[in-house]
């Protein structure tokens, strides 16, 4: 360190102890890595195996019956027949193109993160809206899961688990879970207070109070999230890529380095497919789970 | 402070409160001591940061009344109504329902409670927008657990009682207000809870509705005999309905009483300038301001009468015999009959007619009678007894009281918010 010039120069670390500052870190990680890397493989075996069993599924099915379950689900949720009709129409394009293999890969991956980052979500935004604390320490971390650059998580993510699957799924829901987080911590915070003191007088206990008071007025909100974490989940995608997670954008990172316009074009064309038939069918459905809030108007 | 007096047999006990404070703030236990120093709550806010929400609240509730708690917003009464079910949680004091002393519920125990024991109608519904208006009816049970066939049964009872069949489906916000408080209302006896707590209920309510309200709460008591402990800031309210009524004033209590011991003797000027805009005429009944029947004339012949007729004020009695009373009887007359018969027996025939009144009725329905009688009036009771008597000047005392008041009184502080 410079003693003196620090008013025009900012203090620094020498580039020694840098150096040694990194390799600490670096050689304290791999070691862990080395140590309890398969133990925690192991842990996330039953969802890798779950994961390559799904991909296969939706392999194995044949395109119409998958045209036919997703179409079916689309009119269940949002009872239109324009949308089932779209859903439909961009199958079969997608299919007609020669992106049917990578667009189901895609969307089982898709599937598989946006259920987890639910199920881990969802628990987590109940916690965060029941105690300031939990809000405290937990919403910092949701900053830097959504600004941190996606590679730069990916790195120990790698070291820890290699190249496939499982490091995909962890990237995807790092990078796609906060929204779900946060808009279930304001759902449950912007429930009617004067609604919940009337559950309390009449004597229910907190987890009545959550299933049957806070959870289905805070639904329409944290349907906004699920609906957010499913748009940040496709657009992570390419990215997954990068890191061995077949799909469609695979097709798209080889358009890159090998600059393929049209091939980028479909699978990106594609994915927004995907992304924008996710997304009506989520929101129509959390808009007809809502019936009652149709009268509001005219109370 | 006037003591409550109860004039019905035997009141039981229901809810006893003793010493109740709640100061509101980070560390209310530590600044208790300022309180009981006396300092009032302007004082404790600028010292410490704490509002004082209830100071030293005794009082006791009986079995089957209707007790109103009154004051202006900020007086403390809706915090006051949260202890009785411990939404909230007092800082001191005791609170008994039944002998069970409520503070010291575990968890459990206190759900038990609240569900069981207590039921809440709200100022704003605080219905479940999500469940239609017949499972929101049912919600109490439901919380209890009871099965969805028999409470759904039980709820549409309900909603038939407070008029609102064929609602069942419809979801809260597709009701008026009025609509929604009988929902509300529906909800809080469809648990069968012996203590109904009443916060504000009709305060959001237009005056049409919430009159009809009031009415419905009242013929709906007669047959339940529920405990109500009702909040508003609406004297004519709480007169309406109250057996009795406590008046609160930034947290401490002003005055306990009957109706008419509040309307005919406030406690201080915070009450009397409360008083002072209610309609007499239609508050009070004739039994509250009647005179005692000092013309009552109980004897067998002409000449006893007569002689009773001296004894008191005026140149009329009422006749009373066996069978109550008969009408009126004139000096005059009287003595037309004792100078021809001396020793005639006084029967009913010698009576003139005059109307009595009820000792129940409301002043403003004996107004126009007792204007147009050329005597005081007769007050009798159930069986027909005299029990009093109403004369045009005690009529004008009562009712014109309200304007010398008004120029007495300063008008109260206004409360804090």
């Amino acid at each position: 360190m410079a003693d003196s010039g620090w008013l025009s120069e900012i203090p620094q670390l020498s580039r020694g102890e840098l150096r040694d500052i990194r390799k600490f870190l670096d050689t304290g990680y791999r070691e862990f890595s080395r140590e309890y890397g398969e133990m925690i493989e192991g842990f996330f075996d039953p969802l890798l195996s779950f994961l390559v069993w799904f991909e296969k599924l939706l392999l194995a099915t044949p395109w119409w019956l998958i045209i036919a379950i997703v179409a079916g689900l689309a009119y269940l949720s949002s009872r239109s027949w324009k949308l089932s009709l779209g859903v439909v129409i961009s199958f079969f394009l997608i299919g007609y193109f020669g992106m049917w293999d990578d667009t189901m890969r895609t969307m089982s991956i898709i599937l598989v993160c946006t259920l987890m980052a639910i199920v881990l979500g969802v628990p987590i935004g109940i916690a965060m809206a029941r105690s300031d604390r939990v809000q405290m320490a937990v919403t910092p971390m949701l900053d830097i899961m959504q600004t941190m650059p996606a590679f730069v998580y990916l790195i120990p993510v790698v070291m820890l688990l290699g190249i496939g699957k499982i490091p995909g799924v962890i990237a995807v829901v790092i990078y796609a879970i906060p929204p779900v987080i946060r808009l279930t911590n304001l759902g449950i915070r912007l429930v009617d207070k004067d609604v919940l003191e009337a559950a309390t007088a009449y004597g229910a206990s907190s987890v009545q109070r959550l299933m049957g008071v806070q959870l289905p007025l805070a639904m329409p909100t944290i349907m906004a999230g699920i609906n957010q974490t499913i748009m940040m989940a496709l657009s992570m995608v390419v990215i997954a890529s990068m890191i061995g997670v077949k799909g469609l954008g695979q097709p798209v990172l080889k358009s890159i380095t090998n600059q393929y316009f049209t091939l980028g074009l479909l699978n990106g064309l594609a994915i927004v497919a995907l992304a924008i038939i996710f997304d009506r069918v989520s929101q129509a459905y959390a808009k007809r789970s809502q019936r009652y809030l149709e009268g509001m108007d005219n109370g | 402070m006037v003591e409550a007096k109860i004039d019905t047999t035997e009141p039981v006990t229901l809810i006893k409160i003793e010493g109740l404070y709640k100061l509101f703030g980070n560390n209310p236990k530590k600044f208790m001591p300022l309180v009981h120093a006396g300092k009032s709550k302007d004082e404790i806010l600028a010292e410490t940061g704490h509002t004082l929400g209830l100071k030293d609240i005794n009082l006791t509730i009986n079995k089957g009344e209707i007790f109103v708690i009154m004051g202006l917003s900020g007086s403390g009464k809706s915090t006051l109504i949260r202890h009785f079910n411990r939404l909230i949680d007092p800082t001191e004091g005791v609170i008994e329902v039944e002998g069970t002393d409520v503070m010291k519920l575990p968890q459990k125990e206190l759900e038990q409670f609240r569900r069981h024991k207590m039921s809440m109608v709200f100022q704003r519904f605080g219905l479940l927008p999500h469940k239609s208006v017949v499972d929101n009816v049912a919600y109490g049970l439901a919380i209890q657990g009871v099965s969805k066939t028999e409470r759904g049964a039980k709820a549409k009872e309900w909603l038939e009682t407070v008029g609102l069949a064929g609602y069942e489906d419809q979801y809260p916000a597709q009701l008026s207000g009025g609509q929604q408080q009988r929902v509300g209302l529906a909800r809080a006896l469809c648990t069968d809870a012996e203590i109904l707590l009443m916060d504000e209920a009709f305060s959001a309510l237009d005056p049409l509705i919430r009159s009809e309200m009031q009415d419905q709460l009242i013929e709906l008591q007669q047959k339940l005999h529920k405990t109500i402990i009702f909040i508003t800031h609406d004297l004519d309210e709480a007169l309406r309905i109250g057996d009795r009524i406590a008046i609160l004033k930034d947290g401490e209590m002003v005055q306990q009483g009957e109706p008419e011991d509040i309307l005919l003797h406030p406690a201080d000027d915070y009450v009397e300038a409360f008083v002072r805009d209610v309609n007499r005429a239609r508050a009070l009944t004739v039994e509250t301001v009647m005179k005692d029947p000092v013309n009552r004339i109980t004897a067998d012949t002409i000449g006893e009468a007569l002689k009773q007729m001296k004894g008191f004020k005026g140149d009329y009695g009422y006749y009373v015999n066996e069978d109550g009373y008969q009408g009126v009887l004139t000096e005059q007359k009287l003595q037309a009959v004792y100078d021809t018969d001396k020793k005639a027996k006084l029967t009913s025939a010698h009576c003139e007619e005059l109307e009595a009144i009820s000792q129940d009725a409301v002043l403003e329905t004996v107004i126009p009678d007792t204007l147009n009688a050329q005597y005081s009036l007769p007050v009798i009771d159930d069986q027909g007894e005299v029990t009093g008597q109403l004369s045009r000047s005690t009529l004008a005392e009562v009712l014109g009281n309200e304007s010398k008041e008004v120029a007495r009184t300063e008008p109260p502080a206004p409360a804090g918010g």
